[in-house]
């Protein structure tokens, strides 16, 4: 389990999150939902020791505050909402910094394994600064994939943190991606994404935490929390769950609906 | 050496497309021989007219050789040889690790107040060392300067980190206006400190402020190296950390990376080096800025490869450069400041124009 407990984090004087509870299994995707500011990221943050907080965060039983880096590096990888490269390296010599932080690291093979699972094969000898945004987004994510690469090591569960892993992506690469963490998930890794997108987070997330003005409104599955009630007052509008637009003529295009070849 | 015998032995696995692995050993090859061919020439070149190749040659053939010779090659060229390797691989190191640190390729110990800051360090030192019990000054000895040097440019980057950096991001805005703001004040003080010296000191601050490598002497070498050995040997154990650090500090920390201490560590060496460097030789800028560009252009910034390659080119380069500030005007020298910056400065805009597209960011 990847849990956090009675989490309080305040930033300038300002609370953020107030008590928040939340626990995520391996073998399953856990999605955390919930409007602009209402403290997704910030609980992402706290739990992967990026900001203080006040409150325990355990990764298998274990306080992550006890454990040291490397350690917790072998355990879970973490994927920012953005992140800009410094220096003019190439894709392979990112890559090779996730690989390295893992425990696979003798394995040569391994990156272009990952740039094929993330659609960017033949990548490896790019300079990542002049891809585009989705490209190194994807990028980011095979270095992820690549410091946790066997979702279970030594017994024990590893974990995928996704921050808006679909931000800047377009639909087919979005559900390309969610593919990717279902699969994590599926061969026995745990998932934790921040989502914006509620029918991605629908599809894919096997429990879901909806997050307003920095407490749980509501936990369960996507059908447990995606309802009228939760979404109207989450989100501050009138918001209806499984209704197609009052006026036909109103073009929709649902990820639900594609269909993969 | 272990370089040159990876690119001899045949590679079983074929280079990857992205892998600069094996151009990196070869470019590090080519800099210790560039650097052997240097301190050669160094060695035999100079404003005395006698050509010391003969008397190198007998040398190395075991011979004997005048004591004219004997005093030029070992009472000044030698140590003014072993103090431009020091500070040219000084100056490129603590280049290369503060553009990781500050995760941008303009950042120079020179620029960012640094280089004043271990200059108010030493202005002080000879200054005001007087006034130190004797006990610690003959503690100190010919380490005083070098030491006080030291603490300045750690009290400076130690400032520029801390105003530039919040929440795990640093500012390259601010931190180059800090660096402004720091070189003014630095210089300020060390205006007050001069206006206060005595004559002796006046003349010590003048050699010292030349920024040259004329002075040079073994126990001034004696003095700059603890701390740039120390620097050198520290720099190895950061290349990890600054590789992660190019994603951002919260990458680095989830990479497994001790964030905090390898800043602190990284810190230290450029202080360390920096502050060495300046102490014994005043200002030589553009080495720390233009050294690890090039190389970033010619082997990537893998920082495994691009901090060993930055102390041969930093030298070598430095080396050069001495060698071209006392052939010129002969018998007379020219600051070797001077000499990098009119070969740096524009060397280093024909690559920025050629390469513009690779290093916006």
């Amino acid at each position: 389990m990847f849990s956090a407990h009675d989490i309080h984090v305040s930033i300038h004087g300002r609370a953020i999150l107030t008590g928040v509870d939340f626990a995520a299994a391996p073998g399953q995707v856990t999605a955390i939902v919930g409007p602009n500011g209402s403290g997704k990221t910030t609980l992402l943050k706290a739990m992967t020791g990026e900001i203080a907080y006040r409150g325990r965060v355990s990764l298998d039983g274990r306080d992550v505050a006890a454990m040291p880096g490397w350690q917790l590096a072998a355990r879970r990888a973490v994927l920012p909402q953005s992140a800009q490269v410094a220096f003019p390296f190439t894709v392979l010599e990112v890559l090779r910094l996730g690989l390295a932080a893992g425990l696979s690291a003798d394995r040569r093979d391994l990156p272009s394994a990952a740039l094929a699972r993330v659609g960017l094969s033949g990548f490896e000898g790019r300079p990542v600064q002049a891809l585009s945004g989705g490209e190194q987004q994807r990028v980011q994510l095979a270095r992820v994939l690549l410091q946790v690469w066997e979702p279970v090591a030594d017994g024990a569960p590893r974990w995928l943190v996704l921050d808006e892993p679909v931000s800047s992506l377009d639909i087919g690469h979005q559900l390309e991606v969610m593919q990717i963490a279902r699969d994590y998930a599926d061969a026995g890794g745990g998932v934790v994404a921040v989502m914006h997108d509620l029918n991605l987070t629908a599809m894919f997330a096997d429990r879901v935490a909806m997050l307003h003005d920095g407490r749980v409104l509501a936990r369960g599955t996507a059908r447990d929390v995606l309802r009228d009630d939760v979404l109207s007052r989450a989100y501050g509008c009138t918001l209806r769950v499984d209704r197609t637009p009052p006026d036909p003529a109103t073009a929709f295009v649902l990820p639900q609906a594609a269909q993969h070849a | 050496m272990t370089a040159m015998a990876d690119i001899l032995r045949p590679r079983r696995a074929p280079v990857l497309p992205g892998d600069r692995t094996v151009r990196a050993r070869a470019v590090t090859a080519g800099l210790v021989v560039l650097l052997a061919a240097l301190s050669a020439a160094s060695l035999a070149v100079g404003a005395t007219g006698t050509s010391l190749w003969d008397a190198l040659a007998t040398l190395a053939r075991g011979g004997e050789i005048g004591l004219r010779e004997r005093i030029v090659l070992f009472d000044i060229r030698l140590p003014r040889l072993a103090m431009g390797l020091l500070v040219g691989a000084a100056l490129a190191v603590s280049g290369a690790v503060l553009q990781g640190l500050f995760r941008n390729p303009l950042a120079d110990p020179g620029l960012v107040g640094i280089g004043p800051g271990a200059g108010l360090g030493a202005i002080s030192a000879i200054v005001l060392g007087g006034m130190l019990p004797a006990r610690l000054q003959a503690l100190a000895g010919n380490h005083l300067v070098a030491v006080a040097a030291f603490l300045g440019g750690w009290a400076t980057t130690l400032m520029l980190y801390r105003v530039s950096t919040r929440n795990g991001r640093t500012s390259v805005a601010v931190m180059l206006l800090a660096g402004i703001a720091m070189a003014a004040l630095a210089g300020a003080l060390s205006g007050v400190l001069i206006y206060m010296a005595d004559d002796a000191q006046l003349r010590d601050l003048t050699f010292w402020g030349l920024g040259s490598l004329a002075g040079a002497t073994w126990t001034k070498t004696a003095a700059a190296l603890p701390l740039i050995a120390l620097s050198l040997a520290a720099a190895p154990f950061l290349a990890r950390a600054l590789n992660a650090l190019a994603l951002g500090e919260p990458t680095a920390a989830h990479l497994g990376i001790p964030v905090q201490l390898m800043k602190r560590l990284a810190i230290l060496t450029v202080a360390a080096a920096a502050g060495a460097a300046v102490a014994v030789s005043g200002g030589i800028g553009f080495v720390g800025i233009v050294v690890p560009h090039l190389l970033r252009l010619a082997i990537g910034p893998d920082h495994r490869y691009l901090l060993p390659a930055s102390a041969l080119l930093g030298a070598a380069m430095l080396i050069a450069a001495d060698m071209v500030a006392r052939s010129v005007v002969a018998p007379a020298e020219l600051p070797i400041g001077i000499v990098t910056a009119i070969l740096g400065g524009p060397f280093f805009l024909f690559i920025l124009l050629r390469n513009r597209g690779v290093l916006a960011m």
